[in-house]
């Protein structure tokens, strides 16, 4: 059933090149329908040879396609393992239920069409960087879904934010690239090839410690790229300019999973290098902290989103620096479902308050959107890791293998835990501030449910964030067993007794709860705190970090440029003139010689025979 | 058949035609034009066709013996270089002549212009002797002069005669080069002087001897390519050049520097070669951090397009001299792919100047708004030239950087920043121009006709295959490159790492050093 | 008495010298066109004879093809240079040399 895997990938580019050429003869809603036809049947292609990977029945498989570049031995190849097939349903599930909720958010847009083509695109790009087999063509897929986030958040073009956001988003990510084309220079110098297999295979004998330390630490500045790590995380609240499926798309299913997505499938050489690890789960645990504490004070319903989705990637490298990969592909899984519901949701309260974002000017919508209301309120409890929703096994897993690791990762333990508290905290100011409490609406706004074609996704994702945790816990390893091929003998992280383990649990429920309770004193009534003043607005502003970088490297970096500039004018060219201005200058010191008299020219030719032959006669010894 | 020569001929005679076309009848001059230069495009492609994938030895090969005392013929070939070379040229050609719908202030002399320098660009890749080369690398050079000098814009005597100039000096260091050369060969051959690829190759050359050869052949090529700091001329005469001057200079004139390097350089002088490398390479990398830097910063587009190519011709610089054969076949292909997108974009440049007479990136904004065809495909060319994967320009700079790390790990490295910078003054660019709220003074502009897209659409085509399926290409540059690696391996201590070359290697398990300075690598 | 004296090449080189003095002097001193060419041409004619005489001295035919060869080439430049200086005169109505100056740099 592997044999028709091409058309996965194969079948959304295709509908992103009829939208593209043909878009607008086909348009609304046609153009959208298609969209969602070719992602949908992705999934469908997709999910007939995964049954069989996850019944256990079919081995790991390499389907080639063709030769792409043979010098550097670089095949185009799909890896079918638990892994891809994981993502691959995650993004064509996750994807087509966007797809369809898109046609009702898009609904009116002139560029109707042209967005559904660059979903498309998205979704293809995505599909490539999950199933290569090798890092370059994973790097084709990185690229490429860096080139589809920036065509989709800058999609209303003409606000001048949303197209710097779409710049900086592409820009800030290849920053990243440089480090996953470095890591991909050493890699090839190393093994001669990108194979995964072959380099997983012989990774022991070929890597000293040193080199696979340097190699995953660049693939991890890649990874901090795209997974909006500190210190590159700046990119990913701006890229709410984009219509909110985007959004939704970005943070939930595809892109920004791409970090972890790598990192767990190079667990070979991570776990060659623990120093790499110890940094990674470092990172990983300060920028959850960072934005968490960012996300508390934010009040724009799609920058509380923005942030949590950093925070909860903190989770997701934080898994992976501690050697858990199952356990951080897991969060990735069910942050999937969660995230994807929260934004469709808050796209779904947007659209109903038409396009008001700030979440002070909403409040008690639980009546009017009862739909979102419900779904939303699925997610929220998710994600603040309430028992037995997803969001709870989930994180509780990556907490445990923190904990698990005993020592100074204890300090990394406490972090993440206090993370769960803010976590908790500013997601139920979120759902408070939204849905319950007196209404703050702006006068003329007349908030309505969503059509069907936004409200079917909502309720499908709902389903699964609460429910899709039960496929892996501490009870049944179901989702580490069936992820287990694809980390080439990984050993597992330390078990802990059974007792630790529902002890840690506890202390997870306990915080996740004491975090709702505050905010929920906090802010369930009538009279908001005031949250303006000192340490609100700096948190509410990011600190300032987008200000601190254009002074720290932005501007630095432009007056470099100019300098570049001006060394043209001023410095070589200022040399060619200056060689020009010699040959004139010396020209005109000569000119006299030329008197245009035949007689001195003769004379002087005389003189010169004269010269010459005393010369020859004195000097040279006669003839 | 005389199939290279006729290739030659053909647009010189299609210039004569040109010439002799009635003063009353202008508008014939663009067709027959046209017609002419596409007959070489159907030579290249069945050139192409034929060529023998896999055989290292230069193809389709003529001789005829121009004067045995001064050991100069018409020696002419093609191998898996110089055949990508000829291709772009009979491909670019007819696209810039098409795109020249607005000359039509003496369009006749115009035109025969364009068709003397194609045959002359020809001359120069197909050309196995030294002074035929020269003649034709000096021919090229008068109707480029001519092309910005009489259609121009604005600055256009200063860009033209600093084209001149540059470009001359170097020339002259390469004829004497060139004759210091021959005559040592005739030595060895028996006559005066001797200038036939072959008998110039089996000349012993000094360390010394080579040293200064390179360096004088080697001073013509970068002040051709543009290597920094020889680089000034290119925006001044890329920014006053009319489109297809423009296209033709970035696309197929530059490539004569490199061409050259590759062709001679490293074969006649590999121990100058390999001792040099490492600087000429740095230089290489400087051009690509400093051109693109400078990019950045240019406020008008075409300066800005100019300068991106002095980065692009960095990265084929560098592999050039990281000798190994993933770098070198990166080079040979960011040749071809560079010609495809940099002339893409001054086509394109050359279409919105047809309209507005501006190239000021501040005039306009918006425009994706006005023209979104052309905002799509100008997007398209931008990152084709920024290097995205599945489109060519990626194809060439990662094998190259990929290569180049093996023998070069720290230019490579910083080489690599060029993926940035490119993204940052292209997006740039971008967001001004096409980008924000619609400048009041680009508004009602037409979008793209279909005469227009037809220019475009051959190189969408081309830049997308290129990308995905780079096979073609690449199997037929990997034997000739090979060549020049076997050359300069048995000439000089030089080890060229062996990844690549062979099937995947196997691994020793005691082997767990690094692996990747210069002579290691399994063997 | 005869006094026998063998007339040896070094005479006409010497005659020759002289010839050239002449003509170097002539083309010095005098400033009517007419009179330089009549002196150039002198020069010509006593490189001439150095020609001959060597060749002859040195029993080489290269000596007197060389003669034949400039007399050829200055007949040539004979007729060249007079109609130009015909064409001055012409102009000018004079063929003092010093008056025309029109190359100055």
């Amino acid at each position: 059933m592997t044999d028709f895997l091409w058309l996965v990938v194969l079948l959304p580019l295709v509908g992103a090149a009829v939208n593209l050429i043909f878009g607008k003869r086909i348009g609304e809603p046609f153009a959208g329908w298609l969209g969602f036809v070719v992602v949908a049947s992705s999934f469908v292609i997709a999910a007939i040879p995964a049954y069989d990977v996850i019944a256990g029945t079919a081995e790991p498989v390499t389907v080639h396609l063709f030769s792409w570049i043979p010098v550097l031995g670089v095949e185009a190849e799909i890896l079918w393992d638990p892994l891809s097939v994981l993502l691959t349903l995650i993004v064509t599930g996750v994807g087509s239920l966007i797809h369809l909720y898109s046609i009702g958010y898009m609904h009116g847009d002139e560029r109707f069409p042209r967005f559904f083509a660059y979903l498309n695109l998205f979704i293809a790009s995505m599909l490539i960087l999950v199933l290569a087999a090798n890092y370059a063509v994973m790097f084709v897929g990185w690229e490429l879904v860096g080139l589809s986030s920036y065509l989709l958040i800058s999609f209303w073009f003409t606000k001048p934010e949303a197209a710097a956001a779409g710049k900086k988003a592409f820009v800030v990510n290849r920053i990243g690239d440089w480090g996953f084309l470095i890591a991909m220079m050493l890699i090839f110098a190393a093994f001669g090839t990108f194979d995964f297999h072959t380099i997983f295979a012989t990774a022991e004998g070929v890597l000293s410690v040193g080199m696979a330390t340097a190699i995953t630490l660049l693939l991890f500045v890649a990874a901090a790229g795209k997974s909006a790590q500190i210190p590159l995380y700046v990119w990913l609240p701006d890229a709410m300019e984009g219509p909110t499926p985007v959004s939704a798309l970005i943070h939930a299913a595809t892109m920004v999973t791409a970090g972890v997505f790598m990192m767990a499938r190079s667990a070979v050489l991570f776990e060659m290098a623990p120093v790499s690890g110890a940094v990674v789960a470092t990172v990983g645990v300060l920028t959850a902290l960072l934005a968490a504490v960012i996300a508390v004070a934010q009040t724009d319903i799609k920058r509380v989103l923005a942030y949590s989705t950093i925070s909860q990637l903190g989770y997701m490298v934080l898994a992976v620096g501690v050697g858990a990969y199952s356990a951080g592909v897991f969060h990735l899984t069910t942050h999937a479902f969660f995230k994807a519901l929260l934004f469709l949701g808050a796209g779904s309260v947007i659209h109903a308050m038409a396009n008001e974002q700030s979440m002070l000017k909403m409040g008690g919508l639980r009546k009017v959107l009862p739909v979102t209301f419900a779904t939303m309120g699925v997610a929220w409890l998710a994600i603040s890791g309430i028992f037995p929703f997803s969001g709870f096994w989930s994180k509780d897993e990556i907490l445990a293998a923190t904990f698990a690791k005993g020592g100074a990762w204890l300090l990394l333990y406490g972090l993440g835990l206090l993370v769960a508290i803010l976590t908790a905290f500013y997601m139920t100011r979120l759902f408070v501030l939204t849905f319950l409490g007196g209404r703050r609406w702006d006068e003329g706004v007349h908030p309505h449910e969503s059509p069907a074609s936004m409200t079917i996704p909502l309720v499908i994702l709902a389903v699964f964030s609460f429910g899709f945790g039960f496929v892996n816990t501490p009870m049944r390893l179901g989702f580490e067993h069936f992820l287990e091929p694809a980390f080439h003998g990984v050993p597992h992280p330390d078990a802990l007794d059974d007792s630790v383990i529902w002890t840690l649990a506890i202390v997870a429920l306990v915080s996740a709860v004491v975090g709702i309770a505050l905010a929920w004193r906090r802010y369930n009534r009538d009279e908001l705190p005031a949250e303006n003043t000192g340490w609100w607005s700096s948190a509410m502003a990011g600190f300032h970090v987008d200000e601190w970088y254009g002074r720290l490297f932005v501007l630095p970096g432009k007056r470099g440029a100019e300098l570049a500039g001006q060394m043209d004018a001023k410095g070589i060219d200022g040399v060619a003139h200056g060689i020009a201005r010699g040959v004139r200058e010396a020209g005109t010191a000569l000119q006299p010689v030329q008197s245009g008299k035949v007689r001195g020219y003769a004379g002087l030719l005389a003189a010169a025979g004269v010269v010459l032959i005393v010369a020859i006669v004195v000097i040279g010894g006669g003839f | 058949m005389p199939l290279l020569s006729i290739l030659i001929a053909i647009p010189f005679l299609g210039a004569l035609i040109v010439a002799l076309l009635p003063k009353k009848r202008p508008e014939l001059v663009l067709p027959v034009g046209l017609g002419v230069s596409i007959a070489p495009l159907a030579v290249a492609v069945w050139l192409t066709a034929e060529f023998a994938v896999g055989d290292p030895s230069f193809q389709f090969g003529e001789l005829f013996v121009i004067s045995d005392v001064f050991g100069v013929s018409w020696r002419l070939g093609v191998d898996g270089i110089s055949l990508f070379m000829v291709g772009l040229t009979a491909l670019l050609f007819p696209i810039a002549i098409a795109a020249s719908r607005s000359v039509t202030d003496r369009a006749k002399t115009y035109m025969a212009l364009m068709l003397i320098l194609e045959g002359a660009v020809f001359g120069v890749f197909l050309a196995l002797d030294l002074l035929v080369f020269f003649a034709f690398f000096e021919i090229v050079l008068i109707p480029m002069y001519l092309l910005i000098r009489i259609w121009g814009s604005g600055n256009r005597v200063y860009a033209s005669i600093k084209f001149v100039l540059f470009t001359a000096v170097g020339s002259a260091f390469l004829l004497a080069g060139i004759i210091a050369l021959g005559i040592l060969a005739g030595d060895t051959a028996g006559s005066l002087s001797a200038f036939d690829l072959p008998n110039v190759l089996a000349v012993e050359l000094s360390e010394t001897t080579q040293l200064w050869l390179f360096l004088a052949f080697g001073i013509a090529f970068a002040i051709k390519i543009p290597l920094f700091p020889f680089h000034t001329w290119l925006p001044d005469a890329h920014t006053e050049a009319p489109t297809a001057g423009s296209v033709i200079l970035a696309g197929v004139l530059l490539k004569l520097g490199t061409y050259g390097l590759l062709r001679f350089n490293l074969t006649l002088f590999p121990d100058a070669a390999v001792d040099l490398a490492p600087y000429i390479a740095a230089l290489g990398v400087v051009g690509i951090v400093y051109g693109a830097a400078a990019a950045i910063v240019q406020p008008d587009i075409k300066r800005l397009v100019a300068y991106s190519s002095v980065s692009h011709m960095g990265f084929i610089v560098l592999g050039t001299f990281a000798f190994t054969t993933q770098a070198l076949q990166g080079s040979v292909f960011t040749m071809i792919s560079h010609g495809l997108t940099t002339g893409a974009l001054f086509l394109l440049i050359g279409m919105i100047y047809d309209r507005t007479h501006t190239r000021a990136i501040a005039d306009y904004g918006g425009l994706a708004k006005v023209m979104p065809v052309y905002a799509g495909i100008f997007l398209f060319s931008a990152f084709a030239s920024a290097g995205l994967p599945g489109l060519s320009g990626f194809i060439g700079e990662f094998t190259v950087l990929i290569g180049s790390y093996m023998t070069l790990p720290v230019l490579a490295i910083v080489a690599g920043s060029g993926v940035i910078l490119a993204a940052i003054y292209l997006l740039w660019a971008y967001e001004r121009m096409f980008m924000g709220p619609v400048n009041s003074k680009i508004e009602g502009l037409k979008d793209l006709g279909f005469r227009e897209l037809a220019i475009m659409i051959p190189l969408i085509v081309l830049i997308l295959g290129l990308g995905v399926y780079p096979k073609p290409v690449m199997e037929r540059i990997e034997p000739s490159v090979n060549v020049i690696l076997d050359r300069i391996e048995s000439a000089t201590e030089f080890d060229v790492p062996e990844y690549g070359r062979e099937p995947a290697p196997t691994i020793e398990i005691d082997h767990s050093d690094d692996g990747h300075s210069d002579e290691e690598g399994d063997h | 008495m005869t006094i026998a004296v063998a007339v040896t090449a070094s005479w006409y080189l010497t005659l020759a010298a002289a010839l050239f003095s002449i003509g170097v002097a002539g083309v010095l001193i005098r400033r009517n066109a007419l009179v330089m060419f009549m002196s150039i041409e002198l020069m010509l004619n006593s490189v001439n004879l150095t020609f001959v005489a060597v060749g002859t001295e040195l029993g080489l035919i290269e000596g007197h093809t060389a003669a034949l060869f400039v007399m050829v080439v200055a007949a040539a430049e004979v007729t060249v240079g007079l109609a130009i200086i015909v064409a001055i005169f012409r102009k000018r109505s004079s063929a003092d040399v010093d008056q025309l100056a029109e190359l100055r740099g």
